[in-house]
């Protein structure tokens, strides 16, 4: 029971935990941890630097079901080092996605909030990721596909960046980000006039869901809400992308033009009036529903 | 690091057994616990892994409570802390006995 008068607010994908996400966004109580907690695989460079370590290593490997088809899923811990990737972190995606492979379910759901590499396990961490990368392809390419959400507190950076975009599709909040090196990283070696990582306003207007889905780069735009993300993963995966060479030169020709007709833009708000985007300052206040159709005529769309 | 272990005097019944239950995140401030059924009569083993060495007695203490609390007889309780204060290691800990035992129908 609830106080009377007291609206309970919408169960919030970005403040749920990693175990949270999983079980709101697959069918009810179908979650089966692989590799769970109780198996205490940990990561030994943690332990080696004298580091906390977590029994899951930051993140939940599992298969579930989605509208009661059979479905892969992996969901990053983001308050356990940032969702950071290491060695047994990496290995654990890895083998969800060569099991994929294998079993040939509906589709992984990959629930991505990481800054990246985790930097304490250095080379190990960046030979992870490209593991994972590797994985990734090697299971569409087997007709799997792959779909990547991001709506988490540390959205998706780094590496982790890198492989939402090798999914098939990816599902963004408003309070997701995307990006290759995140704001911190760009203030720390460019400067802080090449962008200024303590203005909000500006990092999400740059890596936030709404940009990325008006440039094509996040194929649905949802509000924070578990199920939500549960209508957009069944969604995207019922429309998987072909992984050819026709679809890829597609691509990298779509990415030269837009280069060469919003490269020299300085900022999202910039992009979004050049783009031809309706009262572009207005857009960061719009609810998702508002804004897909307030962009519908002038979204960059991926082939 | 420091690693502790305490054995915790728990009269009653042992709790039923059931699948290990995880709460909570290693984070700074926070932490996780793990627990799971083990054979012990009348006690509740609890290991802790620490990012805050030479608190030993606080543990102690907060287990001590945290024991009077709960039947806990029979459950194997293991911590990776991360600098939690105590208040934050009891409510975890409540927390992580409640779930476990909730999965009992």
């Amino acid at each position: 029971m609830t106080a009377l008068g007291h609206r309970p607010p919408p169960a919030s994908y970005r403040e749920a935990t990693a175990r949270r996400r999983l079980a709101g966004v697959l069918d009810r109580g179908s979650f089966r941890e692989l590799l769970g907690p109780a198996e205490r695989v940990t990561s030994p460079h943690l332990a080696a630097l004298g580091l906390p370590v977590a029994f899951d290593d930051g993140v939940v490997v599992g298969a579930g079901l989605l509208g009661g088809a059979p479905v892969l899923a992996g969901s990053q811990e983001g308050g356990f080092m940032g969702g950071a990737v290491g060695e047994v972190h990496g290995a654990k995606l890895v083998g969800l996605l060569r099991r994929a492979e294998r079993e040939r379910p509906a589709g992984v759901l990959l629930l991505l909030d990481s800054g990246g590499v985790r930097l304490q396990e250095a080379n190990a961490g960046l030979v992870a990721v490209s593991e994972i990368m590797r994985a990734v392809l090697s299971a569409r390419a087997g007709g799997t596909p792959v779909v990547a959400l991001v709506g988490g507190g540390w959205g998706c950076f780094g590496g982790m960046g890198i492989v939402a975009r090798c999914c098939d599709a990816i599902a963004m909040s408003e309070e997701g980000r995307l990006g290759l090196s995140g704001p911190d990283v760009i203030e720390a070696t460019k400067g802080v006039e090449e962008l200024d990582a303590a203005d909000r306003g500006l990092v999400w207007r740059t890596y936030g869901g709404k940009h990325r889905y008006l440039l094509g780069e996040a194929d649905l735009i949802v509000d924070d809400d578990l199920t939500a993300f549960r209508a957009a993963a069944q969604e995207l995966l019922a429309r998987p992308r072909p992984l050819d060479l026709a679809t890829l030169e597609q691509e990298h020709d779509r990415l030269a033009r837009r280069l060469a007709e919003l490269g020299s833009c300085a900022d999202a708000a910039e992009l979004w009036r050049a783009a031809g985007a309706p009262d572009p300052d207005r857009l960061p206040l719009l609810e998702a529903d508002e804004f897909r159709s307030a962009v519908a005529g002038v979204r960059r769309g991926e082939p | 690091m420091e690693r502790l272990a305490f054995e915790l005097e728990s009269p009653g019944r042992p709790a039923p057994r059931a699948p290990p239950v995880v709460v909570g995140v290693v984070a700074s401030g926070t932490l996780e616990v793990l627990v799971e059924p083990a054979d012990l009569p009348g006690r509740c083993r609890v290991e802790i892994s620490t990012s805050a060495n030479g608190f030993g007695e606080i543990w102690e203490a907060v287990l001590r409570d945290f024991a009077a609390r709960n039947a806990v007889a029979g459950l194997a309780l293991s911590v990776n802390d991360a600098g939690a204060t105590p208040a934050v290691v009891s409510l975890r800990l409540d927390q992580a006995v409640e779930e476990y035992l909730g999965q009992v129908p």
